[in-house]
């Protein structure tokens, strides 16, 4: 089914890694092809017109298209974020064609109907913000913040985001708009898409209700001594699994280490430090 | 002289800008400069040892398990390991590695290299993938297409396919790494998981599907490519090749380990052993201040954007003072020195079904090769290994991290040789540093005004009109990866 009418993305990456856009290839269903050539939602997809890792253009004609779009189209495209954004040094640390990537950011996003965050780095600043965060990086929010930017901004956090909360978000943002506050978490995830503590729907849950702990890796139990963060995570991982749902994180005995909460890397590190119970508790208290 | 900026260079990993000088058709003088800096090696300094390789895969997205690999490579050295991994331990890393390098192919040579090549106006009449041809329409002139339009068709054709494959290859990874970008099971000591039944003829079944697409379409699609541009054995070539080697062997009954890939240098023709002291990173035309040359296991470089006489944010890495072209490239032509027979004999195949021989390999279409030999042996490889697994057997030894330790992991990402050295101290990371593959192929001029590989592949070239076709094509076939190059 080809698309009939068609919603443009500007899918611009920062200080990132392009994990989050190779998560997204390995979406299943709907899978890329589909995510490229097809309706989305009956009667509306999503037309890629930048995306620096796939795109036929290079150099100047690239840049074109990232010119072209905010003009054309205002008010009408998605701005999709991947990677954090560099603020020290004027932004010298992150350049894309010979422009600091926050002034990139900051004219692109003026224009755009609403912003994905999508990754923990562009949702929440992520690895390269983490202590000492030599570059200045900025998670999305935070920098429109501070430069005075108005527009909506959903995150889609985890380090890489699952292609489902990704297609979810979008699916949501097509058919009934922009989000409700109420439809947002306390840290501006959608909650149809996050809500829900690892811990609490764990299948090595029933481990940890009597007391049977893995001490080292590859051990059964659950993985609470190891540092797992599952009781401090907001995710879908443990019923949707990752990759066509082959496994996941705890299911090849490894803890989780809380990727897509605001405070990772540096409030998960070390990986494999146990949770205190003020900890865990702290979540309970957020969202609930 | 007309000075040209391509910035960004798109379908490759993150950001990279090249610009170059065109005097009477010929790129007289270019430059590769990365345009971002993020600084892992900084935000590791004080941590936990055992972080390293979760954060240190966050360098990368496309490649995350070399990095998990190679930081486990490095603690396995510090806490005295090496010899100790069990068979099964190995044998996973390797597998989920392997698995790992098989995308990467793929994605390489489809969705990032082909639309340089191809003909976006020959799906016009194809109501399936015709909304793709806009997205990959070069949005200017390109010269020197050669396919004919039923081979366009074809090869798009295979361009969707592959889309699939290389999903299906990361399938792989995370059956036995947890998932993927970001595998989770690659730990110092072995790996966390140990695969049921189940899982192990759910990789045999995923792993016989994209190892029939390489051998029906990926390989004859390469031959296609390199009979058609036969020429480009000659353009963008380098010389000097280099191979950390990688995939350790589990020992064998007469206790001989070794690794998959070998070890070692290729200089004017001739093989030499690697000696890992040799390595420095030069900063000269780099934005950092400190000592111009070092070992990567004693460097305090210290970033300063806008340094005097710097152009690029990636550092020069060198060999005795000689830069050096890393990746599949330098591992098949390495390979067919040091290699075991079924490396040989692959390579000898691809290489006479090419028309090549083993000194074309340091070139646009010899890099496209080698990733193609390359992607039929590791899956091959990864089919003995498979088999060679003990369900019942353990998967890691436990280890205690010390106070103080030193350690170093070489080993090979899909785009070349990869390094990590670690120093710890008070049972925290005290220094840690990467050389990436792109470090080596992407590096500027070094202290004595030698330009870095891909600088050398470009600088002589005979483009047409600004040489945006000509450049794009010869800095792809490195495979560069930004982030990696960066960290």
């Amino acid at each position: 089914m080809t698309k009939s009418r068609t919603r443009s993305v500007i899918w611009f990456q920062g200080a990132g890694c392009t994990g989050c856009s190779i998560s997204l290839m390995n979406s299943e269903y709907p899978d890329i092809q589909n995510l490229l050539l097809d309706e989305l939602v009956p009667g509306t997809g999503l037309a890629f017109r930048f995306h620096a890792t796939l795109m036929g253009p290079t150099g100047r004609p690239a840049l074109e298209v990232l010119e072209r779009i905010p003009e054309a189209q205002a008010g009408e495209y998605f701005l999709v974020v991947e990677g954090a954004i560099p603020t020290a040094e004027d932004g010298r640390f992150g350049m894309v064609g010979e422009v600091p990537m926050a002034e990139r950011v900051r004219a692109l996003a003026q224009k755009a109907v609403a912003v994905v965050a999508l990754g923990t780095c562009a949702a929440y600043g992520g690895i390269p913000a983490g202590t000492p965060n030599p570059s200045g990086c900025l998670g999305t929010g935070a920098f429109f913040r501070k430069e005075g930017i108005e527009v909506p901004v959903v995150n889609v956090p985890g380090c890489p985001p699952h292609p489902r909360w990704f297609v979810e978000t979008m699916v949501h943002l097509l058919l009934f708009g922009l989000p409700r506050p109420e439809e947002l978490d306390e840290v501006g995830r959608l909650k149809s898409v996050y809500q829900g503590l690892i811990h609490e729907n764990c299948p090595r849950r029933a481990d940890f209700d009597v007391g049977r702990f893995a001490s080292a890796f590859g051990q059964p139990g659950c993985l609470y001594e190891l540092g797992c963060k599952g009781p401090y995570t907001d995710s879908h991982c443990p019923f949707q699994r990752w990759n066509g749902g082959v496994n996941w994180c705890i299911g090849a005995g490894h803890p989780c280490i809380g990727c897509c909460e605001p405070e990772f890397p540096d409030g998960m590190s070390p990986f494999y430090r146990k949770f205190t119970a003020e900890e865990a508790k702290a979540s309970y208290r957020r969202n609930r | 002289m007309k000075r040209i900026v391509i910035d960004p260079i798109t379908r490759i990993e993150g950001h990279l800008r090249i610009e170059i000088e065109v005097e009477g058709g010929v790129i007289c003088k270019a430059r590769s400069s990365g345009a971002l800096y993020r600084g892992l090696e900084q935000i590791l300094v004080g941590r936990h040892p055992l972080d390293a390789q979760k954060i240190t895969q966050r360098i990368c997205g496309v490649c995350p398990v070399a990095h998990s690999t190679a930081a486990s490579l490095c603690l396995d050295d510090a806490l005295g390991l090496r010899e100790r991994i069990p068979k099964n331990g190995s044998l996973l890393r390797n597998l989920i590695c392997g698995a790992n390098f098989l995308h990467n192919h793929i994605l390489h040579f489809y969705h990032l290299t082909l639309p340089d090549y191809l003909d976006p106006s020959a799906l016009s009449g194809d109501r399936d993938l015709a909304t793709l041809a806009d997205f990959l329409s070069p949005g200017g002139e390109v010269y020197d297409r050669r396919f004919s339009q039923e081979e366009n068709r074809m090869l798009f054709r295979h361009y969707a396919e592959a889309l699939t494959m290389r999903r299906k290859a990361q399938e792989l990874v995370a059956l036995f790494g947890g998932k993927v970008p970001h595998d989770m099971s690659i730990v110092p000591g072995g790996v966390t998981y140990r695969p049921s039944l189940g899982d192990i003829e759910a990789f045999r079944f995923r792993l016989r599907e994209v190892r029939s697409f390489i051998e029906e379409c990926y390989f004859p699609d390469v031959l296609l490519f390199v009979k058609r541009y036969s020429d480009y054995f000659d353009l963008g070539r380098v010389g000097n090749l280099l191979s950390f080697g990688g995939f350790p062997l589990p020992k064998n009954s007469q206790g001989l380990g070794g690794r998959l890939f070998p070890a070692g240098i290729l200089l004017a023709g001739r093989v030499e052993s690697l000696d890992a002291e040799e390595i420095t990173e030069c900063i000269t035309s780099s934005w950092y201040e400190g000592k111009e040359v070092q070992h990567p296991k004693d460097e305090q470089a210290v970033p300063k954007p806008g340094k005097a006489g710097a152009y690029s944010w990636i550092k020069a890495p060198r060999y005795r003072g000689e830069p050096y072209e890393v990746g599949p490239a330098a591992r098949i032509a390495i390979g067919l020195h040091l290699g075991d027979e079924p490396l040989k004999s692959l390579a000898n195949e691809g290489l006479r079904e090419a028309g090549a021989a083993l000194k074309d390999l340091s070139s646009v279409a010899g890099r496209h090769l080698s990733r193609a030999i390359e992607a039929r042996y590791l899956a091959l490889k990864m089919e003995e290994w498979l088999e060679s697994l003990d369900p019942d057997g353990p998967v890691a030894v436990p280890f205690e991290i010390p106070e103080k330790g030193e350690g170093c992991g070489l080993t090979c990402a899909p785009r070349g040789a990869l390094g990590h050295w670690i120093r710890i101290e008070e049972g925290r990371i005290r220094h840690y540093q990467v050389v990436s593959p792109t470090t080596w192929n992407a590096s500027p001029r070094d202290e004595s005004g030698q330009p870095g590989p891909i600088e050398q592949a470009l600088e002589g070239t005979r483009v047409q009109s600004d040489g945006l076709t000509e450049a794009g094509r010869i800095v792809r076939s490195f495979d560069p990866c930004l982030a990696c190059a960066v960290q």
